[in-house]
């Protein structure tokens, strides 16, 4: 018979179902009857003969079952099946909500975190061949990810054996003429073959032509998809037009892809031409750019590196003056760009995978419960004829639907988290995330989910299905083996409730060492007081303020107006503030001592005298800068203690002399000794820095800082219309506060964001290894009622019972503390590069977690205990 | 109560085709046809009858119509189709080659 007639005559009896079932039960009667009598004819009696019969021919709901398994369709017991776990749930609603929830929770953190670690690790960068690029530095004494200088690019472009191509790149402000007057606009400069290396072409327009940043540099400019449609609202003819950056005239050529970033370089609106006729360009001590490079085929990481190395080993001994101890780094370009994220996106990872463990176990162990009581409920079905494979299927079908709901949810709610998270990061921040642009559902995070579901329904089919024997129908029936039963599931149960504990220990030590270390980071030393502090970045026409006097008078004025805003009690002017990236170095020499090009780098800063007042930083001795230190007067500096240390160990700077390198005949005079002011991240160490007079070397591109008596937010916007009342042609850019500065400065954001999740992850932890311990002792002490009432009837009082609960609570209360010690110190050991301030043994927090967690856990049982003490004898015995 | 050999798994439907070569029967009809023919010593494990015989139905092996039996009761009866028939010639060589091999083993054990 065809498959296809077999089918419609299923699908007919789909749809006759009724009729199908009375025919069977009309034709088993039929039969019942006939048997009957032949009984009956051999003498039996008529109950005898009728029983007789019922018993050949066997279960009649069973045969019919069997006959419906026969014609229909295999889905339909999986309706069946479905629909009475749906009962089954509905039955016990208490159950199947708190477990759907617990599960939703677990899986929706992991699934949230998961999308973050999958658009920042998992998915590859959008070029071509992500892999093969690298990205290149110079290493110096003081760090290994510093700039290299044109000339160093030139040589080690035309040397290298082992990179199909090279090119450069720097993040780059640039000043754009607007009708209004200069406005800031966020760019960078790319050599002409860097979209090429990186396989990337534009959407509409043309690449850079190779040679384009030769000697004779074209002025053109390709533009962001964002910055198309938002400043040219995506018109095609923004082709050939030109705009005017930082005084020069650019031809708009191309437009990037709209899924186009490169973080090292973001945001960038802008991407101009590298010009190869900059000043800067023309010195090899001039570092302003990074390398990014493409590997030949076949040539490995090592290889390349090492040629890189002898080059730039060759070039230091070619030039000794520039390139002294510059040494040539290279790092994978997804290491660059992730590499910083990585380690937190894999402990949030951990912690989420934790917390879900957490919440299965928690669920698979209330699932054990439940089939503890559905014991008489399978051995009546089981008697009834549900023949053991059909039971376990029940039980994976329940597991499913718990695990099925329970991650929808988890997944809707893992979306609403995400774009909690999304917007919890603060708009620099996530410039410099680029990839996290594509953060959201997509195949990887919706295989994850499915495979955490598939993973869970084996977690709650195979514990009750493990538990429960299907052989043992009479005993269940009977309602006996509680005790064998009792003792299994208490061992098994107490297992999984230390797992929950443990697990919840680690979870609250990470948490504890977290948010330590970001208390560390907010209270470190940072040498200035922040509160109070209105900042503003100013740049001006270098064309119209060429001179220097005109610079130091816009300087002046700009002082004095701000200084004269109500509430404002000092204002300072600095080319860099603190807590940035550490950037302007440069080289200095100590006059009077021997001198053989070494690179002492140092931070590099020209301050106003009132800089120091409104940072309120401390004087060691010496003197500040008196207004009137212009170039007409004696060169003088200002040093701090950390250059103090590294260079006048024992000796007091003040009144030497330092110069930078190549600069002998102009040394400058150290006039002061300040405190330690935290140039670099938060979590930098402290690094030389010189102050230079803001009068003596003024520029046209500066911050304005002031300290006021009032709320310094609302200073921003006077500041703002104050200065560009001077001269509305400046540009004014990211107003802000230093306050908001630190908050929001990227260590303190991984820092701030670590501690949070993982100190949620921990609260739910502990709330859910506390419920757990509940659990297992409140149902240990339900099954114990009759001992309970016995003992308490032979004469034991009230303290000892309390003392029986509250053992069985505290044994299971220390293994799992001293696992979870173990534990948490091993965790903290992989995660102490996270930690600053603070060691992963860290002997008050974990004692601090060792007492929390074992007193939520003992009051936790203390409810039971009391139940238990309170049990009347009487009533316990009358129970049986 | 004397253990009797339980039916050889797969050949109920071979035996419910077999019977159903004479004349149509109802379901009991076939139990004791059953029983009959083989002396009692092959009983069917009645309720099995009616999955095997919605199975053979559903192959088109038998068709199925109500009917009157002679005391005047309506019973389903069972009638033998060509296909049916077909099968049961199918079945009922590869049972012979199956016991044939069997015996052969059987004997040569014995020889042996």
């Amino acid at each position: 018979m065809n498959p296809l007639t077999r089918l419609l005559k299923k699908l007919s009896l789909l749809f006759c179902r009724k009729r199908f079932y009375s025919e069977l039960d009309e034709e088993m009667a039929f039969h019942r009857e006939q048997a009957e009598k032949e009984f009956l004819a051999t003498g039996m009696t008529a109950e005898a003969a009728r029983y007789a019969a019922i018993r050949r021919l066997g279960n009649p709901t069973r045969l019919k079952e069997r006959s419906q398994e026969m014609v229909g369709f295999s889905f339909e017991t999986v309706v069946q099946d479905l629909s009475f776990a749906l009962r089954q749930l509905r039955k016990n609603p208490g159950f199947a909500v708190t477990a759907i929830l617990i599960l939703a929770l677990g899986i929706g953190a992991s699934v949230a975190i998961f999308a973050f670690v999958d658009a920042a690790l998992i998915k590859p960068l959008p070029y071509k061949d992500s892999s093969r690029l690298v990205i290149l530095f110079e290493s110096i004494p003081i760090g290994p990810r510093f700039h290299l200088s044109y000339p160093d690019y030139v040589d080690w472009k035309r040397e290298n054996k082992v990179f199909s191509s090279l090119d450069v790149f720097a993040a780059y402000g640039f000043m754009m003429k607007t009708p209004e007057g200069l406005r800031q606009a966020d760019g960078a400069r790319v050599s002409a073959g860097f979209l090429r290396t990186l396989g990337v072409t534009p959407v509409i327009g043309r690449d850079f032509y190779i040679g384009e940043d030769g000697a004779a540099p074209a002025r053109t400019v390709l533009l962001s998809y964002a910055a198309w449609q938002k400043r040219y609202g995506g018109s095609k003819g923004v082709l050939e037009q030109s705009v005017v950056l930082d005084g020069d005239p650019y031809t708009i050529i191309g437009v990037l892809p709209r899924e186009f970033h490169f973080a090292p370089a973001e945001p960038a609106d802008f991407w101009a031409i590298e010009k190869s006729t900059g000043v800067c360009e023309k010195m090899r001590g001039c570092h302003n750019l990074f390398g990014i490079a493409r590997l030949k085929d076949g040539v490995t990481f090592g290889t390349a590196f090492a040629d890189i190395k002898e080059i730039a080993k060759g070039l230091e001994r070619q030039y000794p003056d520039s390139n002294r101890e510059q040494a040539a780094n290279m790092l994978p370009l997804t290491e660059v760009v992730v590499g910083e994220i990585r380690p937190i996106l894999l402990v949030l990872l951990s912690g989420a995978g934790l917390l879900l463990l957490i919440a299965s176990v928690n669920v698979a162990s209330l699932l054990l419960v439940r089939s503890e009581s559905r014991k008489r409920e399978i051995a009546v079905r089981g008697a009834l004829g549900a023949s053991p494979r059909r039971l376990v299927r029940q039980f994976v079908t329940e597991g499913m639907m718990l695990a099925g709901i329970g991650c929808l949810l988890g997944v809707a709610g893992a979306l609403q988290f995400m774009r909690l998270l999304g917007k919890l990061i603060p708009k620099d921040m996530m410039a410099s995330m680029p990839y996290l642009q594509g953060l959201g559902l997509n195949g990887h995070v919706l295989a994850f989910a499915c495979a955490l579901a598939v993973l869970a329904t084996a977690l709650f089919a195979i514990t009750p299905i493990a538990r429960l024997q299907f052989t043992e129908i009479r005993e269940g029936l009977s309602q006996g083996g509680r005790t064998a039963a009792g003792v299994v599931w208490r061992r098994f149960g107490a297992n999984l409730v230390v797992v929950e504990l443990a697990t919840a220990m680690v979870l609250l030590v990470g948490a504890g060492l977290l948010g330590k270390s970001f208390y560390r980071l907010l209270h470190a030393d940072i040498g200035l007081q922040p509160d109070h502090i209105a900042m503003l970045h100013v740049e001006a026409q270098p064309e119209k303020y060429s001179k220097n006097e005109q610079r130091v008078a816009l300087g002046r004025e700009i002082v004095a107006r701000a200084g004269a805003l109500p509430g404002v009690k000092s204002v300072g002017l600095t080319t860099k503030l603190p807590i940035e990236d550490g950037d302007w170095t440069s080289g200095i020499r100590i006059m009077g001592r021997p001198y053989h090009g070494e690179h002492n780098e140092v931070a590099v800063r020209n301050v106003s005298p009132g800089y120091w007042t409104t940072l309120k930083s401390t004087l060691v001795s010496g003197r500040y800068f008196r207004d009137d230190e212009d170039s007409s007067k004696l060169k003088v500096v200002i040093v701090n203690q950390a250059l103090a240390k590294q260079y006048f160990p024992g000796e007091d700077p003040v009144g030497q002399q330092i110069a930078f390198g190549d600069d002998v005949k102009s040394p400058m005079v150290i006039v002061g000794l300040i405190n330690d002011i935290q140039e670099g991240q938060l979590d930098a160490a402290p690094r030389s820095a010189i102050y230079l007079p803001f009068n003596q070397k003024p520029y046209t591109g500066f911050v304005v800082l002031a300290r006021t008596a009032q709320d310094e937010q609302a200073l921003l916007p006077s500041l703002e219309s104050t200065i560009h009342a001077i001269d509305p042609g400046m540009a004014l850019f990211q107003p802000m506060t230093m306050n908001q500065k630190i908050h929001d400065a990227p260590s303190t954001y991984l820092h701030r964001s670590s501690a949070w999740l993982v100190g949620g992850f921990a609260a739910l932890a502990l709330l859910l290894g506390v419920v757990g311990l509940y659990g297992v002792i409140a149902y240990s002490v339900g099954r114990r009622t009759r001992e309970i009432g016995v003992r308490m009837a032979l004469g034991a009082q009230r303290n000892s019972v309390y003392r029986l609960v509250l053992n069985e609570a505290g044994r299971l209360v220390a293994v799992g503390v001293t696992v979870g010690l173990a534990g948490s110190i091993g965790s903290a050991l992989l995660i102490r590069k996270l930690l600053f301030g603070v060691q992963a043994w860290d002997v008050p927090t974990l004692a601090a977690v060792a007492v929390t967690l074992a007193a939520a856990a003992m009051l936790a049982s203390f409810i039971p205990a009391r139940r238990a003490a309170s049990v009347s004898p009487v009533e316990a015995l009358r129970t049986e | 109560m004397a253990r009797k050999p339980d039916l050889l798994p797969g050949t109920l439907d071979m035996l419910i085709l077999k019977t159903l070569t004479r004349a149509p029967l109802h379901g009991y009809g076939i139990a004791l046809s059953i029983k009959r023919l083989s002396d009692d010593v092959l009983t069917v494990e009645e309720g099995s009858l009616y999955p095997a015989l919605q199975r053979l139905l559903l192959q088109g092996w038998v068709k199925a119509e109500w009917k009157m039996t002679e005391t005047n009761r309506r019973a389903r009866f069972y009638t033998l189709t060509a296909a049916g028939r077909k099968q049961l010639g199918i079945e009922l060589s590869d049972f012979e080659q199956m016991i044939a091999a069997i015996g052969r083993v059987l004997k040569d054990a014995q020889e042996a």
